[in-house]
């Protein structure tokens, strides 16, 4: 498809170079992120990165100032245009960050019943999902939620007809090609797999959200033991 | 130097203009839901235009005055009173110590605000004092309100004036033409054009009745089943404050202050800022009309309204300096 910008109302624009989950556009989407992180406008109050698109929040009047004779929203889309043609060249894979996950039935309701929708046994699973890294496609839902991907496909699978009311925080759950982990106690559909125990979203942190666009994960089994020691260290 | 609340009200937080900057974080904005009330309170007793103030609804919270303080009160019409004697919205008032301010009946509209002049003494998380209560954070202890909750002043000018009895000063911001009496206004959608022919008929036009399971997060509205031209599976993205997005179920809801920063479902439409006030003071069972602009009408009628909100604050400072020479 054509990349385009479209008006999301009448504060912000959406730059989408794919309606698609796919690695290309999801690199000029963090290009084009990155991008007007380090060389800001006026008037930007916030950047939304998504699987592949940017939504650019603003503030209309600070962009009316600078825009004589068209509209705030033509204005803007006419100074971001160039971003259109963001390089998708590979962004340098960070070191990724190392999760410890407990995948014990005894934490991750959905385990045993995803292991046989695979037809794999647990080991086997759990073997998959903790042998790749996973890149950070976006935030959204929550505070502090990545999405991740892609999931292998062997372990790919369907969101829950009907959403748990309420998921553990650190749960670690897939839907479809995604993986991502609960940083809060909140309603859910992905099936869970496993559980961290480390804080996703720990507000006595001025940084309070572990992940950020673009980050690396890699998850590492540890046993039900190492799960219950690990806050007490 | 503090107010305490005595009753908290269904759900009163504190909260401001939102917290910008890490919605790519997904740390959503918050925010009072009437930015136009909010402003207007503050403006009236010459607070900076997006202090931190009381967001409540009805019932409303009882408020006790340990000490004096310079108010305004503005959104719904909830029959204030203070020691039992009605005090109007829209003016600026003096409290004296040891006062009680109540909310006695829902009249017209759905959110109250209350500003006192300097603000309150709160912690900023992430550069806002809106209260996030999905995170647990900002405002006044990441939640609303519960009985006996004692909240600071911040050094206020009522010391000066010495107010010992309750005085309603004589002028009020007319805020009518701020809200808007007949259609709201929205932008179409990037997906307006995927409904079918008679759901995009129909929104050309549209009357809603918003349900009673609205709430911060957003207005869900009722109306006929709206239908897509051929099923639709998209990916998320970014999305915001007023965005109309069309449910599975083929019913809107309007997103706003607590919602999140991305969703998957298809956006028909976004209603207007300058209409999003009007929109949030719609108690639940109301019936609401929808009419499509297009962005330049949009920007220009954000235009009027900010100008309209620039005079209201120069009348409020004349108005008030001319108090104080008197």
């Amino acid at each position: 498809m054509i990349a385009h910008i479209y008006a999301l109302g009448d504060q912000a624009l959406t730059i989408e170079w794919d309606t698609t989950i796919n690695e290309i556009a999801n690199q000029q989407v963090l290009y084009a992120f990155q991008y007007l992180q380090s060389h800001p406008i006026e008037g930007i109050t916030d950047l939304i990165p998504a699987y592949s698109s940017l939504t650019v929040v603003y503030h209309p009047p600070l962009i009316q100032k600078q825009a004589i004779g068209i509209s705030a929203f033509e204005w803007l889309k006419q100074k971001l245009t160039g971003l259109l043609h963001a390089p998708s060249d590979d962004i340098p894979a960070t070191t990724p960050i190392v999760v410890p996950v407990c995948y014990d039935c005894s934490l991750a309701p959905d385990l045993a019943a995803a292991a046989a929708f695979a037809g794999l046994t647990i080991p086997e699973l759990v073997a998959i999902h903790t042998g790749k890294s996973y890149k950070v496609y976006m935030l959204g839902f929550l505070p502090g939620f990545a999405y991740m991907a892609s999931v292998d496909k062997a372990i790919q699978l369907p969101r829950k007809p009907n959403p748990s009311e309420s998921v553990a925080p650190g749960s670690v759950g897939i839907a479809g090609p995604q993986t991502g982990i609960y940083p809060l106690d909140a309603p859910g559909g992905w099936q869970l797999i496993g559980r961290t125990p480390l804080k996703i979203f720990d507000l006595s942190l001025e940084q309070p959200c572990l992940f950020k666009p673009g980050d690396w994960v890699k998850f590492e089994a540890i046993s039900l033991n190492s799960f219950h020691q690990f806050n007490l260290a | 130097m503090s107010i305490t609340i005595i009753k908290p009200g269904i759900f009163s937080t504190i909260q401001d203009s939102g917290r910008k900057g890490f919605q790519h974080l997904g740390i959503n904005p918050s925010g009072a839901m009437d930015q136009l009330a909010m402003q207007v309170a503050n403006l009236l007793i010459e607070n900076k235009a997006d202090e931190a103030l009381i967001e409540f609804f009805y019932p409303a919270p009882v408020i006790y005055f340990n000490t004096s303080a310079f108010i305004a009160i503005t959104g719904a019409n909830f029959c204030a009173t203070i020691n039992d004697i009605p005090v109007p919205n829209h003016h600026p008032i003096f409290v004296p110590e040891k006062a009680t301010l109540r909310f006695t009946q829902k009249i017209t509209g759905h959110i109250g605000y209350l500003a006192v002049q300097g603000g309150f003494e709160l912690n900023e998380w992430m550069n806002s004092y809106s209260t996030n209560t999905r995170a647990g954070a900002g405002g006044f202890e990441g939640r609303a309100f519960i009985k006996n909750d004692e909240l600071k002043l911040k050094a206020s000018s009522v010391q000066k004036n010495e107010q010992s009895k309750l005085q309603v000063l004589p002028w009020m911001a007319d805020t009518q033409s701020l809200y808007q009496l007949h259609a709201l206004r929205y932008l179409p959608g990037q997906e307006f054009s995927r409904l079918s022919l008679k759901a995009q008929q129909f929104m050309t036009n549209a009357q809603f009745t918003i349900q009673s399971n609205s709430d911060r997060m957003g207005y869900r509205l009722k109306g006929p089943d709206l239908t897509l031209k051929k099923p639709l599976e998209l990916v998320s993205t970014g999305v915001t404050n007023g965005t109309i997005q069309l449910l599975p179920n083929g019913q809107c809801i309007v997103l706003l202050a607590d919602h999140q920063t991305t969703g998957g479902y298809p956006r028909i439409g976004h209603i207007l800022q300058a209409d999003i006030p009007t929109l949030v003071q719609q108690p639940p069972g109301s019936v609401i009309q929808l009419m499509p602009v297009n962005i330049e009408t949009a920007e220009k009628i954000n235009n009027r309204q900010r100008q309209y909100l620039q005079q209201l604050k120069n009348a409020c400072t004349l108005q008030l300096n001319a108090y104080h020479r008197h």
